[in-house]
């Protein structure tokens, strides 16, 4: 027979107080209906409720670097800054980018999406496409949820709708906001 | 004629209106927005009805319309015909106990009239006789003298309903489910049925009615005969027994998810499912009926009577007539039963989201251990104060 290694615990023994059950229910039920009523109250301070009704109610504090709904920056001249390099559709792990490459009339400029495609519910919102890409075209910063859809094709973001998106910046890049305020 | 349709409009309002309308109201208020309260969550709020949230009223029919379109699985290897009739044989003793329960005393045709002790009747208690007419019961959907008896009898009958829905199903989780049920609710049974002995010894009679009628008698005039004053142990041990027979957190055994799955609730889908668990808010409600006619008074409004408002010597009507009040003291009794429906509904669900589940053994040690004892001590006890006093 090996020695068994045998710890003692040291249980606390209720007392009749305690194990009359009574009491100790009544005390349970008060901390319960505290909360309850608490936050049935209509004095907003008496309530306790964290969650919130989300997009009837939006939030008002995200964080400075948030990521939400996708937009493509535009050149000076108002067009796609993106050179449809497929950075971002190759990094992206849910697979939600798709573009198809046109050429540009422009010479200084090689290539430009032509079809600039984001499916926003397959999108997993990592901000791997922001990190990715090698001349600032795609950003994260709209501050706007991907709203829920009931109809599959709204999910679907083209390239003119996600320029249109450009102006709503709230946040800022990461690193250096010189560079991509331009 | 008019008589039975009197009886189906008791049953209707009283049965599917009522119970029904409250149970399923509790699907959606007892057990989701209330846990959400005390949780600190704001709970379902995302179902509306033509863009109103109505605080998320609308759930519990969406959750309806949900159930009655899915699809129905009865298992393969199952007993089809008692897979089939389990769901009405759990739910159908919640609603047929409802027979015995009163929302009001009878009504009068002719003019209440109150004996005191001492008028001269031979009385021992406030007394109301019906003069110029007759007692008609338009508040309960049947009177029967064995009442408590009978509701009983059918609060026991569920048992089978459970313990056949485990076994029908054929599966290993459903059997272990309508065991534990079986053995969860013969057990409290006992300690129940005790308890409630000690209040019939005292009010001698089994008739519910009755037993209300007894209760507005008036202690030192002033603290009203309610059976939670005369036997406070009794009804303790029957609010838990009860709270157990209701087969709801904390003593959800048969159904414990984190063990048997949901129990001898397994197999079932669609509406069946949903029976089962409406049966359980129903027999929530039916606890509560329960306690309220045999501890708290059941349509006592506490010093309003027939004909006036009495405490101590006090004496009035408040400037009304006593056919105006004789109504004013309906309502009055009527409110005061669904009310204290009402909030035992609402304590039973606060229990079931304040303690933690018991394990199955502390279960059956608690029921026959120390409720069994304790009942039969209690009763013991009141039939020996009774027989010295």
């Amino acid at each position: 027979m090996g020695e068994v290694n045998v710890k003692k615990v040291n249980r606390i023994k209720p007392s009749l107080w305690e194990k009359s059950y009574i009491p100790e229910i009544i005390r349970g039920l008060s901390v319960t209906a505290k909360h309850f009523f608490g936050n049935l109250s209509p004095r907003e301070s008496r309530r306790q409720i964290f969650t919130r009704a989300y997009p009837d109610e939006g939030t008002d504090y995200y964080p400075e670097r948030f990521r939400g709904l996708h937009r493509l920056m535009l050149r000076e001249d108002g067009q796609v800054r993106c050179v449809a390099c497929m950075c971002c559709s190759t990094i992206c792990p849910a697979d939600c980018i798709h573009i198809e490459a046109g050429e540009h009339d422009d010479p200084n400029i090689e290539k430009y999406p032509d079809v600039f495609v984001i499916d926003e519910l397959r999108c997993i919102v990592c901000g791997l496409c922001v990190e990715a890409c090698p001349c600032d075209a795609i950003r994260m910063d709209t501050g706007v949820h991907i709203p829920p859809y009931t109809e599959r094709d709204d999910a679907f973001f083209e390239r003119d709708l996600l320029m249109q998106l450009g102006g709503l910046s709230e946040a800022k890049q990461g690193g250096n906001t010189k560079a991509a305020a331009e | 004629m008019a008589e039975i349709l009197i009886s189906l409009a008791k049953i209707i309002v009283i049965v599917f209106v009522f119970v029904m309308g409250l149970a399923s109201l509790m699907t959606l208020l007892g057990d989701r927005k209330q846990s959400a309260r005390i949780q600190n969550r704001l709970g379902p709020s995302r179902a509306n009805f033509f863009g109103q949230s109505l605080f998320g009223l609308p759930h519990f029919i969406a959750d309806g319309i949900k159930m009655l379109l899915k699809e129905n699985i009865v298992p393969a290897q199952s007993n089809k015909l008692l897979h089939t009739i389990a769901p009405a044989l759990v739910f159908m003793p919640a609603l047929i106990g409802w027979a015995v329960i009163p929302f009001m005393d009878h009504y009068c045709t002719g003019t209440v009239e109150v004996i005191m002790p001492g008028d001269g009747y031979g009385v021992d208690h406030y007394t109301e006789v019906c003069r110029g007419g007759e007692w008609k019961n338009y508040f309960s959907i049947m009177h029967m003298n064995s009442g408590v008896l009978f509701a009983f009898a059918i609060a026991a009958v569920s048992v089978y309903g459970a313990a056949i829905a485990g076994w029908a199903s054929n599966s290993k989780f459903s059997l272990i489910g309508g065991l534990r049920s079986t053995a969860q609710m013969i057990s409290y049974e006992v300690a129940m049925g005790l308890s409630l002995a000690g209040a019939l010894v005292i009010y001698g009679t089994l008739n519910i009615n009755e037993m209300v009628r007894m209760q507005g008698h008036l202690l030192g005039d002033w603290l009203p005969m309610w059976g939670i004053v005369v036997q406070p142990l009794a009804f303790f041990l029957f609010l838990l027994a009860g709270l157990a027979e209701t087969k709801r957190a904390p003593f959800d055994l048969p159904e414990g998810e984190s063990e048997i799955v949901a129990g001898y609730i397994t197999e079932y889908s669609s509406m069946k499912f949903a029976m089962m668990q409406l049966a359980e808010y129903a027999a929530t409600v039916f606890i509560a009926a329960l306690v309220t006619v045999v501890f708290l008074g059941g349509w006592q409004f506490p010093f309003v009577y027939a004909d006036g408002f009495r405490i101590f010597d006090i004496h009035t009507t408040f400037g009304l007539s006593e056919d105006v009040w004789y109504w004013v003291s309906i309502f009055l009794r009527i409110g005061a039963m669904v009310f204290k429906i009402l909030v035992l509904v609402w304590l039973q669900f606060m229990m079931r989201w304040t303690l933690p589940r018991f394990r199955y053994d502390q279960v059956m040690t608690l029921g026959w251990k120390i409720l069994l004892p304790l009942s039969i001590a209690n009763l013991f006890i009141t039939a020996l104060v009774l027989t010295i006093l």
